[in-house]
């Protein structure tokens, strides 16, 4: 750990479950720290039993999303300079998920819908069929490659408040997925996305709040993208008569 | 699941309020002018009544407030329209405060005219 | 039924966009000097033009603002399904009736 010893920081972070509650504990301040280093070194100095989640620690992975000071971002990204003004940190695991424990949340839900949006892909082709060419130019290329970075680490699920008011939304990281899909032609199952995103909890549901691109850390729109399954639908529903 | 808190601190956000809750006091406003408007059915008599009533400072200021919150609430859903159909990737902030002026000039020009 | 309401709200909405401004500039000129009855009823009185701009504005606005009031409701009450959607039916019904109703009066 290098750098120049600068004072404490007061970090709450949440310990419990869905019932639990916010323990301070006092973490040596360094020039150069990112949140991961914090709620590590709470974990090995003070308090072993910190459940919490990480892996690559350099910003490729989003294992370590959490809430730090009510935004959800990866910590392992996140300079504690950049959030603690007055050296004050809050760390809770990411909303809109069940907590296991402590800053750990079940992603089964995240995933669940992630299916459910029709987000796996179907294709035609087999090994002994000849790799399909796709176009990188072409409109329908460019607008799934807008979209196809995405790594599922659920901060944009956690930033949207349409997923916490209503269960049922699918929310910005499925409905993302699914325009992806939609735009490769290779994709064999187009209706079940449009049944999947046309029905309550489904792309209609979006109000274009933006949190989700507010937040993505990979600066992905997934309210482009929504938009993109809005008007997709809506010439589906004037052509097909089925939504 | 929606333990947790948010911060929402950001634009897009301010306007999706502001739009939602221009939407929910106009829809209460409505049917209260439908049935002001309605009055003119007993005459213009009946109608004169109500609007000298509607001059009393708390109605006009009142009025006041719906133009800005009916002007806010088109502008607002202006820039929802434009970013669902049409295939522009941001999302367009400018739009946020150039929609907030539009609603402050209508209310200033309601103010000049009335005042 | 979803993609069906977000149609009839968008274009609703696209439709009532110029009554609005149309609207709104007319309050912000009728405004100034006073408003009587003689003054809108003038205007409006024996007028197909005017009958047939706020008969489509009341059309417009029975459709858009019931489904806004429905997405409202949906998420920041408990209230969901069958029975908002008939309330929510009701609102449109009750808001055309009225509505209807007060362009027949400024317009007869």
């Amino acid at each position: 750990m290098a750098g120049i010893e600068t004072g404490n920081l007061r970090v709450s972070i949440w310990r419990g479950q869905a019932e639990g509650r916010f323990v301070d504990y006092e973490v040596p301040a360094r020039d150069n720290q990112t949140v991961l280093d914090i709620v590590t070194w709470v974990q090995r100095h003070l308090e072993p039993s910190l459940a919490y989640r990480f892996a690559c620690r350099v910003g490729v992975c989003g294992s370590c999303a959490m809430t730090v000071n009510g935004r959800p971002r990866w910590t392992c990204r996140t300079h504690v300079r950049k959030v603690a003004g007055n050296g004050r940190l809050i760390v809770e695991p990411l909303r809109n998920l069940p907590r296991i424990k402590d800053l750990a949340c079940d992603m089964t839900p995240f995933f669940e819908k992630w299916q459910r949006a029709g987000g796996r892909f179907k294709g035609n082709a087999g090994r002994g069929d000849p790799i399909p060419r796709l176009d990188p130019s072409s409109a329908q290329r460019r607008e799934a490659a807008a979209g196809i970075e995405c790594i599922n680490c659920a901060v944009c699920y956690s930033a949207c408040d349409s997923v916490a008011w209503n269960p049922e939304y699918l929310g910005p990281a499925a409905l993302n997925r699914v325009w992806t899909l939609v735009n490769d032609v290779r994709h064999q199952d187009q209706d079940g996305i449009f049944q999947a995103v046309g029905k309550h909890g489904g792309c209609h549901d979006c109000h274009t709040h933006g949190s989700c691109v507010e937040y993505c850390p990979v600066d992905l729109n997934p309210t482009a993208s929504i938009a993109g399954l809005k008007r997709r639908s809506l010439s589906r529903l004037f052509a097909g008569g089925n939504s | 699941m929606n333990q947790g808190r948010s911060d929402r601190r950001h634009a897009g956000y301010a306007a999706f309020v502001i739009h939602r809750l221009s939407g929910v006091l106009l829809a209460l406003f409505l049917p209260l002018h439908f049935l002001a408007l309605g009055l003119a059915l007993d005459g213009a008599r009946a109608l004169d009544e109500f609007l000298v009533f509607a001059e009393l400072p708390w109605v006009k200021v009142s009025e006041w407030g719906l133009v800005v919150l009916l002007s806010v609430h088109l502008t607002f859903g202006l820039r929802v329209l434009v970013l669902e159909f049409l295939p522009w990737r941001g999302v367009r902030k400018g739009w946020i405060g150039w929609g907030a002026g539009v609603a402050v000039a209508a209310g200033l020009l309601f103010i000049v005219g009335v005042g | 039924m979803e993609t069906r309401l977000f149609a009839l709200q968008r274009f609703s909405a696209m439709l009532l966009a110029p009554l609005v401004v149309v609207h709104v500039g007319l309050i912000l000129y009728a405004v100034r000097g006073g408003l009587t009855a003689g003054e809108i009823l003038g205007r409006t009185q024996d007028s197909i033009g005017w009958g047939l701009f706020y008969g489509l504005f009341v059309l417009a606005v029975s459709v858009h603002a019931p489904i806004g009031v429905r997405n409202v409701l949906k998420e920041w009450t408990a209230w969901r399904g069958r029975s908002l959607d008939s309330a929510m039916l009701l609102l449109a019904t009750a808001l055309l009736l009225l509505g209807l109703r007060a362009v027949w009066a400024v317009v007869v």
